[in-house]
């Protein structure tokens, strides 16, 4: 809660996935001036321009699978600064389909099969940015098999309704209810 | 034929002898959830999602393939078993790669549902991601064994509604999976008739229609359930 505006303080972040469960948040549409009226949204790809996770953040909703370096680290850097983390989707809570890959092996069969065997292009080589690109992790993992997660929000995306029933509450310092249908339906 | 009495969640319950548990619980209105169990088909208690707590009796027994039995006081939804059948499903999907996004089945999955009944917001066992074969040499129909539950119910299907046998389990263990024939491509089996009794028992979206796409999918489960009591009782129109 912040001190002076006495907002809870709202972060979203987007790891190895596709958006979609970011795209289904602004689907929120004018509910998303209720967030506003209760939270501060200090860190977010599609709602914020600070380009650094900060600290002291009430919630966050995490969405995405562990793929790559760059996720790990954001996500553990997510865990240290925040009192409430969600897995938000079917990518963070399952791993979902960045995770199809693992039954490749490691990462290196896959950046192969990408880059060499499937390649049309003449300049056959593997992705290689030291400080740029991030390498990939060997496995994609779901968020709560790195760090310890509070609340999980499945779906692919999921809908704005069950955004809402899962973060209103939240808003207003209560935990949600997530079971049935309507709440934890994967896919 | 006698009748014999016994109490489920309470309810006090006089049913046939020789009927199971999970029959005397549908009387009584105890949902108990299921899986490899197909109304039909001979139970076999492979998914263990139907185990009961009867007291007594120091372990769970699965209400598809016990039978009933004079004075037993038996639950149904305690929320012991609740924990057991969660981490039962929690199991199947750390087991195998459902993945409900991309999946024909989605929307119309049993093991979707059995998910959602049981409570499961996540699975606290580490992913295998085993290698598993798709099979798409049959000319209708197609099989991805990524999303067998080894559930036996197109075995069964099979072998006692269409009486051709197509399909086995062969190996054991993780290594077990679903055979056609003998271990070959399902295409070049003979003895299928492209009957499409298999697709129709699938509880996931392991055995589809070639051409469905995510979420597609759609059975006829109740076709299954008219062959059997059409045999029984020599009624043959739907």
């Amino acid at each position: 809660m912040d001190a002076v505006t006495q907002k809870v303080r709202l972060a979203t972040v987007w790891l190895g996935g596709c958006s979609g469960c970011h795209m289904s948040f602004l689907d929120l549409d004018e509910w998303l001036f209720e967030v506003a009226k209760f939270a501060d949204i200090v860190f977010s790809p599609v709602a914020s321009d600070i380009k650094d996770y900060p600290e002291n953040v009430d919630v966050c909703l995490v969405e995405g699978a562990v793929a790559n370096e760059e996720n790990l680290e954001l996500l553990l850097k997510v865990r240290s600064r925040t009192r409430i983390l969600a897995s938000f989707g079917d990518c963070a809570v399952t791993a979902n389909v960045p995770a199809m890959r693992n039954m490749l092996g490691t990462a290196e069969p896959v950046l192969r099969r990408c880059y060499l065997e499937l390649s049309d292009g003449v300049s056959h080589k593997l992705p290689d940015e030291p400080g740029i690109v991030p390498p990939l992790l060997d496995r994609v993992l779901p968020v709560h098999e790195v760090v310890s997660v509070d609340l999980f929000i499945p779906g692919c995306p999921p809908s704005a309704p069950r955004i809402q029933a899962a973060i209103e509450p939240l808003l207003h310092g209560n935990t949600p209810l997530m079971e049935g249908r309507e709440m934890i339906k994967f896919g | 034929m006698s009748v014999i009495t016994l109490t489920i969640d309470g309810q006090a319950i006089a049913i046939e002898e020789g009927a199971t548990l999970l029959e005397a619980a549908q009387e009584v209105g105890a949902a108990i959830p299921t899986l490899c169990h197909l109304k039909g088909l001979s139970p076999v208690g492979a998914c263990r999602l139907c185990v009961v707590e009867v007291e007594g009796i120091p372990k769970l027994l699965p209400a598809c393939v016990t039978a009933a039995a004079e004075g037993m006081v038996v639950h149904t939804n305690t929320d012991n078993l609740q924990d057991y059948r969660r981490t039962i499903v929690e199991l199947f999907f750390a087991e195998g790669n459902h993945v409900c996004a991309v999946c024909v089945a989605n929307n119309n999955c049993e093991l979707q549902d059995a998910a959602i009944s049981t409570g499961m917001t996540h699975v606290t066992y580490p992913y295998q991601y085993p290698q598993r074969e798709v099979d798409v040499s049959h000319p209708q129909f197609g099989l991805d064994r990524n999303r067998c539950i080894l559930c036996t119910r197109c075995v069964r299907a099979c072998d006692e509604l269409e009486g051709a046998h197509v399909w086995d389990i062969a190996y054991r263990g993780e290594h077990a999976k679903l055979i056609a024939g003998l271990d070959q491509p399902w295409g070049t089996v003979d003895a299928c008739t492209s009957c499409g009794k298999c697709v129709d028992a699938c509880p996931t979206g392991a055995i589809f229609r070639r051409g469905a796409t995510v979420a597609e999918m759609e059975r006829d489960r109740a076709k299954l359930e008219f062959l059997a009591q059409a045999r029984e009782e020599q009624q043959w129109t739907r």
